[in-house]
């Protein structure tokens, strides 16, 4: 298990299957808040969160408890946002951090531009909101549990999907048990 | 002529507002069971892994009272009515709408729902409840709540095979999907399969079957509980794995279901869930 910062300070370091944990600031966005990502793009307007070197966080979690800081917070499924993330990885983004594969044009900006995708487990939902230690919605509020929100995350467990050298943790763990 | 039973649709709200805060926050005891065999079966060290944190997140979504997903899902309800009951005070749909939006808003659930699939706007209460009706005779009420996640809804498919695809097309379908979601499903997976019927039917069916209590228990069916068995060992020699990651056990159950069907079809659903499997039953 490696201890990282967010920013990355290496991502170069890491390899398709190490087991991490992630501490530092993520932004939440789903399908609908990337959408609105692309919209103020082709508009030519600036995005209200400054995407260079930030990660983004796929989730939408429920509402917290009084005295909680969010709620439960597991990764949604990438996979919706893949007609999204290559323009936002153009721009910057240096980590992705959701549940499962990540399509063939994604991948390639992923490798091109630097940008590394984390794994987390959408069953231990409960288990990561203890994991976040401050929330706060920066844009979109009328999008609800879809808001994009900014947060503080410590010790936050995770496994490295796709690094920068090619390596799929989906296609090569699978590929070690198939019968 | 039997008596007509009166039940007041208040207490189907009651029934429905309570189960959704339960069925959020507490796994049934026999999918925890299943999660502990499958920790116990899978032989990869990240799969192990993985169900330990998901036994011990279900330690702490009941014990903190935090929903075991943040994906809350759809409320699908299954209600069989006997036919000597008589729903008053109201709506009876209406009423277990109420039931969701209260248990939804009093267990801080996240409301998931959209009430149209092009403008997208949410219901901002987790209504509509999905329901089906079922009416048979007697006076009895079963229902039965099943909290459905979207990434593995998403994850379903259906297919009208050919008679002489049979089986082992059914098979292979089954395999496939299973391939195609991949990590996405969040295994391991509880699968359930409808067979036969027609298309809207073996839907239902697959939805039904992923219900059956406990979690893994075979088919009373002798050749259905024979390929069920036999779909599990096919599931798991993917090497998908829990959460994707790769492992031996990427299903903990396949239930599967059949009805009688036309001579000219082979209707296969198949609908999977993901490892948070969050099902009550109640008779009232």
């Amino acid at each position: 298990m490696t201890d990282l910062r967010l920013p990355l300070a290496d991502p170069a370091a890491l390899h398709s299957g190490d087991s991490v944990t992630l501490s530092g600031t993520v932004y939440t966005a789903r399908d609908a808040a990337h959408a609105r990502f692309l919209e103020a793009i082709d508009a030519g307007e600036d995005l209200p969160v400054d995407v260079d070197g930030a990660t983004i966080y796929f989730v939408g979690p429920t509402p917290a408890r009084p005295g909680h800081v969010i709620g439960s917070a597991g990764p949604t499924t990438a996979s919706r946002c893949d007609a999204y993330s290559p323009a936002l990885v153009e721009r910057g983004l240096a980590a992705m951090i959701g549940k499962g594969r990540r399509n063939a044009e994604v991948k390639a900006s992923m490798l091109e531009h630097g940008c590394v995708y984390f794994g987390a487990i959408e069953g231990t939902a409960a288990l990561l909101s203890q994991c976040i230690t401050a929330a706060e919605i920066v844009a979109y509020e009328d999008l609800g549990a879809e808001a994009v929100r900014k947060l503080t995350i410590a010790d936050f467990p995770a496994l490295v999907v796709n690094d920068l050298h090619g390596g799929d943790l989906y296609d090569d763990g699978p590929a070690r048990y198939r019968r | 002529m039997s008596e007509v039973r009166t039940v007041d649709v208040a207490e189907v709200e009651a029934v429905v507002r309570k189960l959704c805060v339960e069925a959020n926050h507490e796994l049934r005891a026999d999918h925890v069971a299943a999660l502990q065999r499958g920790r116990d079966a899978e032989e990869s060290p990240i799969g192990r892994e993985v169900f330990d944190r998901l036994l011990e997140n279900a330690r702490v979504s009941a014990a903190e009272q935090i929903a075991f997903c943040q994906d809350t899902g759809y409320a699908v309800v299954f209600l069989t009515v006997g036919q000597d009951v008589h729903f008053t005070g109201g709506s009876l749909a209406e009423a277990i709408d109420r039931g969701v939006a209260e248990g939804y808003s009093d267990g801080y659930l996240r409301a998931s729902l959209v009430r149209s699939p092009v403008d997208r706007v949410n219901t901002g209460d987790n209504t509509p409840a999905m329901v089906h009706y079922d009416l048979v005779p007697g006076a009895g009420i079963e229902l039965t709540l099943l909290v459905k996640g979207a990434g593995c809804d998403n994850m379903s498919a259906l297919r009208m095979l050919t008679p002489a695809a049979g089986v082992e097309g059914m098979k292979r379908f089954v395999v496939e999907t299973i391939e195609k979601a991949g990590p996405s499903a969040s295994p391991p997976v509880t699968v359930g399969i409808g067979m036969g019927g027609t298309f809207d039917r073996a839907a239902v069916l697959a939805k039904r079957a992923l219900t059956r209590d406990p979690t893994g228990s075979p088919s009373p069916d002798p050749k259905l509980a024979e390929l069920e068995a036999e779909l599990v060992d096919a599931i798991n020699a993917t090497g998908i794995g829990p959460a994707g990651f790769g492992g031996t056990v990427t299903t903990v159950a396949v239930h599967v279901e059949a009805y009688p069907t036309h001579i000219a079809a082979f209707p296969v659903a198949i609908n999977l869930d993901c490892h948070s499997h969050r099902v009550r039953s109640v008779t009232l």
